[in-house]
């Protein structure tokens, strides 16, 4: 535990048992927090080296999301017969969305394990190099966005409902957080989590309704509410779009989301310690 | 007043060799708890026990400001392991550790760099690691850059370095400010020439100004020279821990 108010810092490490995991997994988030703006200025240059030397630079990240949906909406459009007027904006948006999710959630694996030699030659609180994911998602995402943009513009459409995200946001940052930090740790442990969920988003890619309308599902629509992605994917995407959000739909939100942040706050009191030797 | 107190401080390393680290081991040994019969028992039956490899056992040791302390032993004796629990990298498995004190730590050549960022990128980004202010990180990158000598590859990714460069920089950068606490594994007194001349003055000066310094090295003149005590780690226990003349002789002789 570190105590930066102190004139001379003290840390006394030794291990710890019972509310001692608490707080010194406290100590270390809050520690983690004090670095966010290096967090951002890491999540930013990875960014910046990725497209260090080509001509559009970020730009391509913009591009290549415009060909998918351009490319992806006339397929699916006729295969499902589907308006574009109507589906190309719902498209445009889920794919974006869920280009967020599905990163975030495959970059989680390896979080820990790719900054090894940083763990290995100072003390670093386990949630800068989380906060350095969350942050280069954030910024991809807002790159794309662009897209969704443009195609809401072309077919005159204005975003419904903004104030929504207000609510929505602050979710997804949350669970953003605690996702990286668990799989991160599951994955520094076992080696084999990185690749296994890697193939479980391709799955949840098909299952969750983000290239198909959740209508096309006309009986046992419920059984979507069991699938995380989904509603948390709903609380973002149907306001925009001028749906309204059913309560329940919000309820399973929060109740995955809950879930979630209880599984990681576990672990992490559990397990952050250890990390540098499993790495 | 800055002080290191380590008391019966221990570190185990669990040894997760190719498939005793897998998730697959980890399935079946829950299976075999709750169904001894399931097809999968067997897969853990044999190797049911984790290999741990006991790096420290119950050292103890108490520094306080002033002293110099030279680690010393074979490869393999705990060195870098002792050095990186005192960093707090590697949290006791048992006992205590306790620092007061602003600490730097030079364990590890590359200094967590980023080969793809320039000389620049990193100094600036090591300097937000270790929660410096902006004036501070100016002044340090001046300094490194004086020191250095790199020139235009200030500006050029570490990638692009001659070995010897990327060696000036990250040590110009190591010993750019003094804490109160420093911990050196021995790379750095690795190098040639007129560059180690130069380094041994800047070193000299850092370590004169570091109320506590623990040095881990194999250069017995080095020790004589900087150290006011010496540990000798011997397959994680100490061996012995005194003045670094009388351990020396003894280790010296020992080591033929």
């Amino acid at each position: 535990m570190e105590d930066m108010n102190a004139r001379s810092p003290v840390l006394v490490l030794e291990p710890q048992r019972g509310w001692g995991l608490v707080r010194s997994a406290a100590a270390d988030l809050r520690a983690g927090l004090r670095l966010f703006p290096l967090a951002a200025a890491l999540g930013w240059l990875d960014i910046k080296m990725r497209y260090r030397g080509s001509i559009l630079g970020p730009l391509w990240l913009t591009l290549s999301t415009a060909v998918m949906i351009g490319a992806t909406g006339v397929v699916y459009g006729y295969l499902f017969h589907m308006d574009l007027k109507t589906y190309l904006p719902f498209l445009s948006l889920s794919i974006v969305l869920w280009g967020y999710i599905g990163t975030v959630v495959n970059d989680a694996g390896t979080v820990f394990t790719q900054n090894t030699p940083l763990f290995h030659s100072m003390r670093i609180p386990a949630s800068l190099p989380v906060m350095q994911v969350i942050v280069r998602n954030l910024l991809i995402l807002l790159h794309n966005i662009v897209v969704v943009a443009v195609v809401f513009a072309v077919f005159r459409i204005w975003p419904h409902q903004i104030w929504s995200l207000l609510f929505s946001l602050p979710v997804w940052i949350v669970d953003s957080f605690c996702v990286i930090l668990l799989i991160g740790m599951l994955g520094a442990r076992f080696r084999d989590i990185a690749p296994i969920v890697a193939s479980l988003m391709q799955i949840f890619f098909f299952v969750t309704p983000v290239i198909w309308k959740p209508e096309l599902i006309t009986t046992g629509r419920q059984y979507l509410l069991l699938d995380p992605f989904y509603s948390l994917l709903e609380i973002v995407r149907a306001p925009l779009l001028g749906r309204t959000v059913d309560a329940v739909v919000w309820g399973a939100a929060l109740g995955h989301s809950v879930l979630l942040w209880l599984l990681a706050a576990i672990l992490f009191c559990r397990m952050r310690s250890r990390i540098p030797y499993w790495i | 007043m800055p002080g290191i107190v380590v008391d019966r401080l221990c570190i185990d390393f669990p040894l997760y060799h190719g498939q005793s680290r897998s998730l697959k081991r980890q399935v079946g040994k829950t299976l075999t708890r709750f169904a001894p019969s399931s097809p999968s028992a067997h897969l853990m039956h044999d190797q049911r026990e984790r290999t741990i490899v006991s790096v420290l056992r119950e050292i103890s040791f108490t520094l306080r400001s002033g002293e110099r302390l030279g680690l010393i032993g074979s490869n393999g004796a705990g060195k870098t392991t002792l050095l990186r629990a005192l960093a707090g990298i590697y949290e006791p498995v048992a006992g205590r550790v306790r620092l007061e004190g602003t600490m730097r730590t030079l364990l590890d050549s590359s200094l967590g760099m980023n080969p793809d960022l320039t000389g620049r990128e990193n100094i600036r980004l090591k300097g937000r690691y270790e929660g410096l202010s902006r004036q501070q990180i100016d002044r340090i990158e001046q300094d490194v850059q004086d020191f250095a000598e790199l020139g235009p590859y200030m500006d050029m990714p570490v990638k692009a370095y001659s070995a010897g460069m990327s060696v000036r920089l990250a040590f110009g950068l190591a010993t750019a400010s003094a804490p109160e606490i420093l911990l050196m594994d021995e790379w750095f007194l690795a190098g040639d020439g007129i560059f180690m001349n130069k380094a041994r003055t800047r070193l000299e000066e850092l370590v004169q100004k570091a109320e506590i310094l623990v040095l881990s090295t194999h250069q017995p003149e080095i020790m004589r020279q900087w150290c006011t005590r010496v540990l000798w780690l011997e397959n994680g226990h100490v061996r012995m821990d005194a003045s670094p003349d009388e351990v020396l002789d003894v280790y010296l002789a020992h080591t033929g």
